[in-house]
């Protein structure tokens, strides 16, 4: 049994405790401790009934963590470790535990590490590593986060659209230390998927998992990036493009658009394309003013100004970015790259510099000054 | 061991010998410097000497408390004249020759016309040395 199929057990689980009447935030600590054990117990053979053995340590973890609460609270005379019994969520299957793992109260970075640990079964370690804070703020932040659940308690079905944005968050975390977020997001949002039938969901997955296929050629061995244009298209991943690309349809053709299933197009569009001549920048164009309907950002924004300057030339380009503020992010790397395909080099590499201090992270800064290296040592040659 | 911060700065630090922004050198030697940055790093993890790299935005600003009630109050982004630190790396290492030894080899990395960049760096100890429990 490898770490991903016992992660699935989790949130089974800890539905199971849950539906024995344990409190939320007890039980998720008593699976947390099983899961734990299980991970150092199982590296030679998993028992043959692997929920079982889960349910039956996790349980025990329970009552062990309960008595000594109970006798804590007895020898303090303290009545506030526990919720008020009104106000306990109840949890009663894995779409349940992801609405509440996504509670509106939660902030972002709450709602995610209480997601990884609750519904994806990661330790609170992997979950620390994969963010790069020490574990102790990590545990920190997921108990403050199910106090926070459990006294605000759950009210109606919950909001899909909130586990989406955690989902997408987690994914666009990419990878760092041996856990693959992109890669957990993709599992939870299919679950999700499985569980829930809405053309929104399926869009999300769809729209994972065409941006993932592209994963390998977006970056060379060294970190550095590889723009759209210039990857490798026979590295991308026929399959999981061939499955995006299903999904994505589907979902469409139920007529009910929203920003995902249109995200998800565009990016079917650039999968599409055999060789980036072959790109359909005007069905592109199209989709990002759908896409602008639903999520009127100045990153949708500017995304679309490269479409524009792709399907209609550089200077219609340039036009799209006048209605875009100066000090939207990365607006200063489109803006050099349609003036240098407007023929203004100049402009562009000093643009390409601006872009290059300007940018959020090493591997972009990197890529933007080579840009304005490459466009100067044109210059000089003229 | 002793821990050492290797500070960068943006501005601030005395002139280096080979002073051409890094936007006007050529594609080249851009990917050669960015090289010698990962090779750098990548070689004090070998050594056991690595702790901590990071970049910081050339963005920033002064805060301060403004009493009860109120709202922070800012001062910024830096004035052009500023001390800016861009980044920093921090070691641990055997004795404070090593530290500077690594820190003169970082300053070296290659800048325009493939040549060292002779670049200033501060190098601070952490004041971590253990308390004297002898007495």
């Amino acid at each position: 049994m490898d770490g991903i199929e016992l992660r699935e057990l989790v949130p089974r689980v800890l539905s199971v405790l849950v539906r024995r009447g344990a409190g939320f935030a007890t039980a998720e600590d008593a699976v947390q401790e099983a899961l734990i054990k299980a991970l150092s117990a199982w590296e030679r053979e998993a028992p043959a009934d692997p929920t079982g053995w889960l349910v039956t340590v996790a349980w025990r973890s329970f009552l062990d963590m309960t008595r000594s609460a109970t006798a804590r609270r007895d020898r303090e005379v303290r009545f506030d470790a526990e919720p008020p019994a009104g106000a306990v969520p109840s949890v009663d299957d894995t779409l349940g535990l992801y609405f509440l793992c996504a509670h509106p109260d939660l902030s972002s970075s709450s709602a995610v590490a209480l997601t990884l640990r609750a519904v994806g079964g990661l330790t609170t370690r992997q979950i620390a590593q994969a963010y790069l804070v020490p574990e102790a703020t990590m545990a920190q932040r997921i108990s403050r986060a199910k106090r926070t659940v459990s006294e605000a308690g759950v009210e109606g079905p919950g909001d899909v659209r909130t586990v989406m944005r955690i989902l997408y968050l987690v994914f666009n975390e990419g990878y760092s230390g041996d856990i693959d977020l992109a890669a957990e997001a993709i599992r939870l949002t299919r679950q999700l998927a499985a569980t829930l039938d809405d053309p929104e969901v399926q869009g999300l997955l769809a729209l994972m998992l065409l941006h993932h296929a592209r994963r390998r050629s977006r970056t060379r061995a060294d970190g550095s990036i590889v723009p759209l244009a210039e990857q490798d298209r026979d590295q991308w991943d026929t399959e999981l493009i061939a499955e995006g690309i299903d999904i994505a349809q589907a979902a469409l053709a139920r007529d009910q658009l929203g920003q995902y299933q249109a995200q998800a197009a565009i990016a079917a569009l650039h999968a599409d394309a055999t060789r980036v001549e072959e790109t359909d920048w005007v069905q592109i164009v199209e989709w990002y003013d759908e896409l602008l309907r639903f999520a009127d950002t100045p990153i949708v924004r500017l995304n679309r100004a490269v479409a524009v300057g792709e399907a209609d030339g550089a200077p219609a380009g340039l036009a799209a970015l006048t209605e875009i503020d100066g000090d939207v992010l990365r607006r200063d790397a489109v803006a050099a790259y349609l003036h240098e395909r407007n023929g203004d080099l100049e402009l562009a590499a000093r643009l390409y510099a601006v872009a290059a201090r300007n940018a959020p992270n090493l591997a972009e800064r990197d890529h933007q000054t080579r840009q304005a290296a490459r466009l100067n040592e044109l210059l000089q040659r003229r | 061991m002793a821990k050492y911060l290797l500070l960068k700065h943006y501005r601030g630090a005395p002139a280096p010998k080979n002073d051409i922004p890094m936007g006007e050198w050529k594609p080249a030697e851009v990917d050669a410097h960015i090289k010698f940055m990962n090779d750098f790093a990548e070689q004090l993890e070998r050594n056991g000497e690595f702790v901590d790299a990071q970049a910081l935005s050339p963005d920033g600003v002064w805060v301060r408390y403004d009493g009860e009630g109120k709202a922070p109050v800012t001062d910024g982004p830096f004035a052009e004249t500023k001390d800016l630190i861009a980044g920093w790396m921090v070691i641990d290492v055997d004795s404070h020759d090593r530290a500077l030894e690594l820190a003169a080899q970082l300053s070296a990395a290659p800048g325009a016309n493939g040549e060292p960049i002779h670049e200033w760096l501060e190098v601070r100890p952490f004041m971590n040395e253990r308390p004297n429990v002898t007495d």
